[in-house]
C-alpha cells in the first residue's frame, strides 16, 4: 500500500507529565490508511500513551497529531472517539449490557434508529464467528477469549475505519489468542481497517504488523516494516528485544547464495583429455569436475564413473561430458534455494553469474550447516535422516 | 379489660382504633420517607461529586461519621433548639442520620465501578453525562440502594422516637402507653407496626436492590 493516505501522523508529539515525568517525547509517526502498525518496547516506555494521544484519551503537551488531515485539537473528542474503534485488554465491556447492547453501543450514541442496529448487532456476531443467540446473554456468561471477540467486533459497529487496541490478548491463552490474532488480521487484510496495536509480544507484532515502531524510554527507537526492523535493527536495543534467534533466522532469509558459495570449484575445459581430468581429481580429491569453455562459461559435469565406462586415451572432456546438471544463480535467494538443493539430494550446486560463467560452487555440506542451523532450528538437527540423503549431482534434470 | 390476657386487649384495642392506628402508620411512615428522600438528593448528587472531584472524599465520610454517633434523643433535641416542636424537627433529625449512609454507599458504589469499563466507554464516544447515566449509576444503583435500605430501617426506628417532640406517628402510642397504667396493650400497638413497618421496607427495597444488580453479575452469582 505504497499509494495509501496518511490517516494518522504524529508530528513532534510530547506528553510530560505534570511537568515532571516525560512520558514521550520527539514522537514522529505516520500511519497510512489500511496499515497495521505495532507499538512495541518494554514496560512503561510509553505505548499506550501515544496510542491514546489518537483519540484525545490524552493530550499531547508538545507537537501536533493529524488525524485525516485536521489536527486532532480541532476535533470534538467526543465526536471523535465515535469514529475511531477502541479495544483494551480487559475487553470493557458493559457488565450490565447484553452482548447486543454492548455491540450497538456506538451506534446508539449516534442515535441510529432501532432497525439499523439490530441489523449490525447481527452482522458482526457472524463477524466474530459467534451464535446468535449470544446477542441476549451478558458479557459474564461469555468465555474471556469470546468476550473479546464481541470487544473487537465492537470497534466496528459504526463503521470506523481504524481501530486502536492496547494489549488486547494479553491475556488470553495462546491457542485463542492465535485465533483472536487471525480476526484482527482479517479486518485489516480484507475489510481494509487502519489498525494501531500495541503489545508485548514481538511474535505478535511481526505475524500481524506491516509497520512496527519500537520505543524505549518514551522514543521511538525504530519506525519501519517487520522486514527492514530485521534485516538493520536500529541499534542493541531492538537487537535484544528481537532475539539472536529471530535475528539469524532473519539473516538467513536474506543470505544470497554468493554469500556462502565456495570460489574455486574443481573444474577443467572442454578441451582438456580424459587422462587431465582423472590427475584433475585426484589431486582435488573429488569425483567429478565442472567442466567450461575456455570463456569459463559452464557446460556441464563430468565424472569418475562415465571415465571408466568410456576411456580411451584420444577422447577428450567434450565427448563424454554430461549437460544435464542443475545450477544456481549468485544472486538468488538461499532461502529460495537452499530448500530444493537439499531435498533433492545434490552433492554441490555450480554457482553461476548472469552470462553463465562458472564463478563458484555451494556443496551440501556448507548448506547443511548455514540451513539447519537457522531456517528449521537447532532441534532438527537432531533428526540426521535428510542429511545424509545418497548425494549426486547427477538427479533430475531441471536447470535453475 | 385489666383481667384479660393481654393478647385480646391487644386486638380489642386493634379493631376500636383501627382507623387511628392507620393513620399513623401512614403519618409514621411518611416521616421516615421524607427524611430519607431528603437525604437521598442530596446525599447521591454529593456522592457522585465526591467520586468524581474529590480526594479528600474519606474526609466528608468521616464527617458524616461523626453525626450517626450523636445519640439520637441528643440529635433531636439539639434540632428542636432551632425548629421547635414538630414533625419538621424529626424530618431533620433522619435526614441528618440517613445522610452517612446514602452518601457513603454512593461514593463506594462510584469508585467501585471497574476503571476499564469507564475507559471503554469513554473511549467509545460517550459524554460525561452518558457516562454518568449509562455507565456509572446502572453499575452503583445496587450499592447505592443498600445505603438507603440501611437509612430507611434507621429512619424507622428514630421516628418512633421522634414521638417524644410531638411528631406525631407510631411512636405516639408507645409514649401514650409508658405514661398510662395497664399500658402494655398499648405500648404493643405502636411497636409492633414499627417492626411490622421496617421488616417489610427492609424486604422490599431488598428486592428493588437486586433488581438493579449489574445483571451479568448478578447471574454470575446465581450459578
Ligand atoms: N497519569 C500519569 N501520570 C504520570 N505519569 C504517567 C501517567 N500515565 C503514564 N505515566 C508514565 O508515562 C510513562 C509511559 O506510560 P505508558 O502507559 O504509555 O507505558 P506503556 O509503554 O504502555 O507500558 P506498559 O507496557 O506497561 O503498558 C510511564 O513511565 C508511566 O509511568
Ligand atoms: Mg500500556
Amino acid at each position: 500500500m505504497a499509494t495509501a493516505k496518511e490517516i494518522v501522523s504524529f508530528r513532534d508529539v510530547a506528553k510530560i507529565y505534570h511537568g515532571r515525568a516525560v512520558a514521550v517525547s520527539d514522537v514522529n509517526i505516520t500511519v497510512k490508511e489500511g496499515e497495521f502498525v505495532c507499538f512495541i518496547g518494554t514496560s512503561g516506555s510509553g505505548k499506550t500513551t501515544t496510542m491514546r494521544m489518537i483519540n484525545r484519551m490524552i493530550e499531547p503537551s508538545k507537537g501536533s497529531i493529524i488525524f485525516k488531515g485536521k489536527n486532532i485539537r480541532k476535533y470534538d473528542p467526543v465526536k471523535l472517539r465515535r469514529t475511531i474503534g477502541y479495544v483494551i485488554q480487559n475487553n470493557g465491556l458493559m457488565p450490565h449490557m447484553t452482548i447486543k447492547d454492548n455491540i450497538t453501543l456506538v451506534p446508539k450514541l449516534l442515535k441510529w434508529p432501532q432497525e439499523k442496529m439490530d441489523k449490525k448487532a447481527t452482522e458482526l456476531i457472524k463477524l466474530a464467528e459467534l451464535p446468535e443467540s449470544y446477542l441476549d446473554r451478558y458479557p459474564a456468561e461469555l468465555s474471556g477469549g469470546q468476550q473479546q471477540r464481541i470487544g473487537v467486533v465492537r470497534a466496528l459497529a459504526a463503521d470506523q475505519d481504524i481501530i486502536l487496541m492496547d494489549e488486547p490478548f494479553g491475556a488470553l491463552d495462546p491457542i485463542t489468542r492465535d485465533n483472536l490474532q487471525d480476526l484482527v488480521k482479517h479486518l485489516q487484510e480484507t475489510l481494509g481497517k487502519t489498525i494501531v496495536f500495541v503489545t508485548h509480544d514481538m511474535d505478535e507484532a511481526l505475524k500481524l504488523a506491516t509497520h512496527i515502531v519500537i520505543m524505549d524510554s518514551g522514543k521511538v527507537i525504530q519506525d519501519d516494516t517487520p522486514d527492514n526492523i530485521l534485516q538493520h535493527p536500529a541499534n542493541d536495543f531492538v537487537k535484544n528485544l528481537l532475539g539472536e534467534e529471530r535475528l539469524l533466522q532473519a539473516q538467513q532469509n536474506t543470505l544470497s547464495v554468493g554469500d556462502i558459495m565456495s570460489k574455486n570449484p574443481a573444474r577443467i575445459t572442454l578441451g582438456k583429455s580424459l587422462s587431465e581430468a582423472i590427475w584433475e581429481m585426484s589431486t582435488k580429491h573429488v569425483d567429478s569436475l565442472l567442466v567450461t569453455d575456455d570463456n569459463n562459461k559452464l557446460k556441464g559435469y563430468i565424472d569418475l564413473e562415465t571415465i571408466n565406462e568410456h576411456y580411451s586415451k584420444d577422447s577428450s572432456v567434450s565427448d563424454i561430458y554430461a549437460n544435464n546438471l542443475i545450477k544456481v544463480k549468485k544472486t538468488s535467494f538461499l532461502r529460495d534455494t537452499s530448500e530444493r538443493i537439499l531435498k533433492q539430494g545434490y552433492k554441490y550446486v555450480p554457482v553461476v553469474d548472469n552470462d553463465n560463467t562458472l564463478i563458484g560452487i555451494v556443496t551440501r555440506a556448507s548448506l547443511v550447516n548455514v540451513v539447519y542451523d537457522a531456517i528449521w532450528g537447532k532441534e532438527e538437527l537432531e533428526n540426521p535422516e535428510d542429511a545424509n540423503l545418497p548425494a549426486s549431482i547427477t538427479k533430475g534434470s531441471e536447470n535453475a | 379489660m385489666a383481667n384479660q390476657p393481654l393478647w385480646n386487649q391487644l386486638i380489642f384495642y386493634f379493631s376500636h382504633n383501627g382507623m387511628y392506628l392507620l393513620q399513623q402508620f401512614g403519618r409514621h411512615f411518611l416521616i421516615s420517607f421524607y427524611g430519607v428522600l431528603l437525604a437521598a438528593a442530596v446525599g447521591i448528587p454529593l456522592g457522585i461529586y465526591m467520586a468524581n472531584h474529590f480526594h479528600l472524599g474519606d474526609f466528608i465520610i468521616s464527617i458524616a461519621n461523626v453525626i450517626q454517633t450523636i445519640p439520637s434523643l441528643a440529635m433531636l433535641s439539639i434540632i428542636m433548639l432551632w425548629l421547635g416542636l414538630g414533625v419538621n424537627t424529626v424530618i431533620v433529625t433522619i435526614f441528618l442520620y440517613s445522610l452517612l449512609p446514602i452518601l457513603k454507599n454512593t461514593y463506594t458504589g462510584m469508585k467501585n465501578v471497574d476503571p476499564n469499563t469507564i475507559d471503554s466507554a469513554r473511549g467509545m464516544g460517550m459524554t460525561t453525562f452518558q457516562l454518568l447515566y449509562m455507565v456509572k449509576l446502572p453499575l452503583a444503583m445496587s450499592v447505592i440502594m443498600s445505603g438507603i435500605r440501611t437509612a430507611m430501617v434507621v429512619a424507622i426506628g428514630n421516628t418512633a422516637i421522634g414521638a417524644f417532640v410531638g411528631a406525631g406517628g407510631l411512636g405516639d402510642l408507645i409514649i401514650r402507653g409508658t405514661n398510662a397504667t395497664d399500658g402494655a396493650p398499648l405500648i404493643l400497638a405502636g411497636a409492633l407496626p414499627t417492626a411490622l413497618m421496617a421488616i417489610i421496607v427492609d424486604l422490599l427495597i431488598g428486592l428493588l436492590q437486586k433488581y438493579f444488580e449489574p445483571t451479568g453479575y448478578f447471574k454470575e452469582q446465581e450459578e
